[in-house]
């Protein structure tokens, strides 16, 4: 499959749509993260170096010798992408000075080096090179697709797994309400380390995630972006519902859509008659102990609690 | 012995171990440079900083947040067709252990200068081998510097030998006895390492004009195969380096070239007890050697300067008249035997001749070997016989019994 897309000559004129992100990639039916993929590397072209950590999206993408990436793409081990991004910047900074003709597109502003891992990768196991990535400045756009747990190793919790999900590592029980811990909140995180624009989006609006990455882009520096994406396995839904799912998050509050400048929300997406956080609830397994007749009231009481108060700091309101 | 001769003059400076490597990485102008601080290394990271902020060269210097991400960047540049260069040392090579067995996967020729130290626990700062053997399996080339010339020369040779068989490489030099001692040493000229040392031109790249898919997954059926070119790769490598030693000498006037320059030896010829080496503890054994020789006891020294590829041909060469061997080592394959003694004894095992072999596992983590030490060690060696038991076969000379509670 690789050699084949290598042959290809891509122009401005290609529509670039199913040929950078390749239909022969094996994810899931109905898979979140392969839908956010897709989007990064329509709104990010062919002068695109994607780095990914171990995950997901590496494993179904990547099985030896085919490639479903028609755009340059390296993947190292699970907690290091955001450093060989910086370290891939660096090269093309030193390239830059000392051979101009090294590379082989038509602007040097055009390159776009794209960090892009799953949740774990990113807020957990990968957190120091971020971390470092984002301090020096790299002009690198890292994005966390978040599917709310480790699915690469099947289902264990994550620092993005929600207040009282079910996972095979947070599992319900007569002494568990499930996951016991809220989402960490990596765009403030991002933003209190001087990254200039963070910005949050959601599967569910492609066109609203694709304006995010193409402003992204078109700055220099560390960009954070944090996509939500939702996984049918994973959660235990039907896999049609993926795109119903991830606009039910930002319905019902459990994920914010905005976007942060010099470390301030400047653009939010208000949301009117917030869902009650139930109704995103209701279609997954992984929740199934918090609703119904013998439903954990008091645990979906308690993630209700935290939606709101975070809705009420953010104004997300209508 | 090639750098024993060194003297100052017109093309040598004293410095500091740390500071001739730095100069040396210098000439070299690698695109990038990425390294955390860790001792006995820092003074090679600081020198480098110093070197870039002075603007005398313009790599770019990732100021990494720890040694796993020193590799990891160096990972993303070396990936993106740069020159990378990084250097640590003991618990910063532990912490750069997983990527860096990808690198060799990746088949990255990231070089990096080792300033050896033992590892926690307990923790020490000094020097021993520890650290380097720990990370033996992965598909790094490693090289060991007897002297400060040798740990500036051996980056040099890394670069030119890692571009072409795509592999990584440790230069190895001991902690505090090399890192921070003040020796002669010539810093190549920029012309010199010009001619030597041609630019990178790496097969394939994180270049967006060719896409190309770097660091896929293998299933059972291909990575077997990855691994195997890896140790291919290896086998290269001794022409390879045999290559450069060669043009090394013609360049830059000093010869590694004995024994294809993978190993070295002193006096070895009609040897009859052989004391087998790394690094700086060779020039106290030449000193010891020179001394018993004057007695008229046939003494000699073989110090493997290549570790991967293991120089097996070469030391069943060079210990083909011992009539015994007397393997002096830094380090321990903690619950077997010295890995260095088990190298050597493999690589005798097909072997017409195998002589008699004692193992003394000393100088770890820092503790002094004197020419006593050797001197007692050498007549040890000499009570070696064909059928041993383990106990008899290995020992650890400088054990202080008195402070050991022995036991569970």
């Amino acid at each position: 499959m690789s050699s084949e897309l290598q042959e290809q000559d891509y122009t401005d004129e290609i529509d670039h749509e199913g040929e950078l992100w390749n239909a022969g990639h094996r994810a899931c039916a109905g898979c979140g993260p392969a839908n956010a993929m897709k989007y990064i590397t329509e709104a990010a072209g062919e002068n695109t170096i994607i780095a990914q950590p171990t995950g997901c999206m590496e494993v179904v993408s990547t099985p030896y010798p085919e490639s479903a990436w028609g755009v340059s793409y390296i993947h190292n081990i699970f907690e290091n992408a955001a450093s060989v991004a910086s370290g891939i910047e660096a090269a093309y900074q030193a390239f830059d000075r000392r051979d101009p003709d090294h590379l082989d597109v038509a602007d040097e502003d055009d390159l776009n080096i794209i960090a892009v891992g799953g949740d774990g990768a990113t807020a957990d196991i990968g957190f120091r090179a971020l971390s470092g990535m984002m301090e020096r400045g790299h002009d690198v756009t890292y994005i966390m697709y978040d599917n709310e747990a480790y699915m690469n190793t099947g289902v264990q919790r994550s620092s993005q797994t929600p207040y009282g999900a079910e996972t095979t590592t947070s599992p319900h029980g007569e002494a568990s309400v499930g996951n016991d811990t809220n989402k960490k909140d990596m765009a403030s995180i991002a933003a209190a380390h001087g990254v200039d624009y963070v910005a949050t989006a959601s599967i569910s609006n492609p066109h609203d995630f694709k304006q995010k990455i193409e402003t992204a882009l078109e700055r220099d520096g560390p960009k954070f972006l944090h996509v939500y994406a939702p996984c049918p396995v994973g959660w235990g839904y039907d896999s049609s519902k993926t795109v119903e799912l991830a606009r039910l998050a930002v319905e019902t509050g459990l994920f914010p859509v905005f976007e942060m400048e010099g470390g301030e929300i400047t653009n939010i997406r208000k949301v009117s008659d917030r869902k009650p956080i139930e109704e995103f609830v209701k279609y997954q397994k992984r929740f199934s102990h918090l609703v119904g007749e013998d439903g954990d009231e008091e645990g979906l009481a308690e993630l209700q609690a935290w939606i709101d108060g975070r809705a009420e700091d953010l104004g997300i309101d209508a | 012995m090639a750098t024993a001769d060194s003297t100052p003059g017109e093309d040598t400076q004293v410095m500091k171990g740390t500071s001739a490597v730095a100069k040396g990485v210098a000439a070299i102008d690698p695109d990038v440079i990425s390294a955390y601080p860790i001792t006995p290394q820092t003074g090679v990271v600081e020198k480098l900083s110093e070197i870039v902020a002075d603007g005398d060269i313009d790599s770019e210097f990732i100021k990494v947040d720890s040694e796993f991400n020193a590799a990891s960047t160096c990972i993303g540049a070396s990936a993106a067709g740069a020159r990378a260069f990084s250097a640590t040392s003991s618990q910063g090579l532990k912490l750069m252990s997983e990527p860096l067995f990808t690198a060799a996967g990746h088949r990255l020729p990231i070089v990096m200068a080792v300033a050896n130290r033992s590892l926690s626990g307990p923790l020490s700062i000094w020097a021993d081998h520890t650290d380097c053997f720990a990370e033996r399996d992965g598909g790094m080339m490693q090289f060991h510097a007897e002297d400060v010339q040798e740990a500036i020369d051996h980056v040099l040779l890394s670069f030119k030998v890692a571009e072409q068989v795509n592999l990584p490489a440790l230069s190895n030099f001991d902690g505090f006895i090399l890192t921070h001692v003040q020796e002669p040493a010539n810093i190549p000229t920029e012309a010199e390492v010009s001619e030597f040392l041609p630019p990178r031109d790496p097969a394939y790249t994180l270049d967006p004009s060719d896409p190309a898919t770097m660091g896929a997954y293998a299933r059972p059926e291909h990575w077997t195969e990855a691994r195997y070119e890896v140790q291919a790769a290896l086998e290269d490598a001794r022409d390879v380096w045999t290559d450069a030693v060669e043009e090394f000498d013609d360049v830059f006037g000093r010869d590694y070239t004995e024994y294809d320059g993978m190993i070295d030896t002193y006096r070895a010829d009609d040897a009859e007890t052989v004391i087998v080496a790394l690094g700086s503890i060779c020039g106290t054994i030449r000193g010891v050697i020179d001394e018993m020789r004057a007695d008229g006891e046939l003494v000699g020294l073989v110090r493997p300067r290549v570790h991967r590829p293991f120089p097996a041909e070469q030391l069943r060469d060079a210990l083909s008249g011992a009539h015994q061997v007397a393997v002096l080592t830094k380090e321990n394959s903690q619950g077997f035997e010295s890995a260095l003694a088990s190298e050597i004894k493999s690589a005798l095992y097909h072997a017409e001749h195998q002589p008699p072999m004692k193992t003394y596992i000393l100088g770890m983590a820092g503790r002094d070997v004197t020419s006593e030490d050797i001197k007692a060690i050498v007549a040890d060696a000499e009570t070696a016989t064909d059928v041993m038991d383990f106990s008899e076969s290995e020992s650890w000379p400088q054990l202080r019994e008195d402070i050991i509670s022995g036991g569970i």
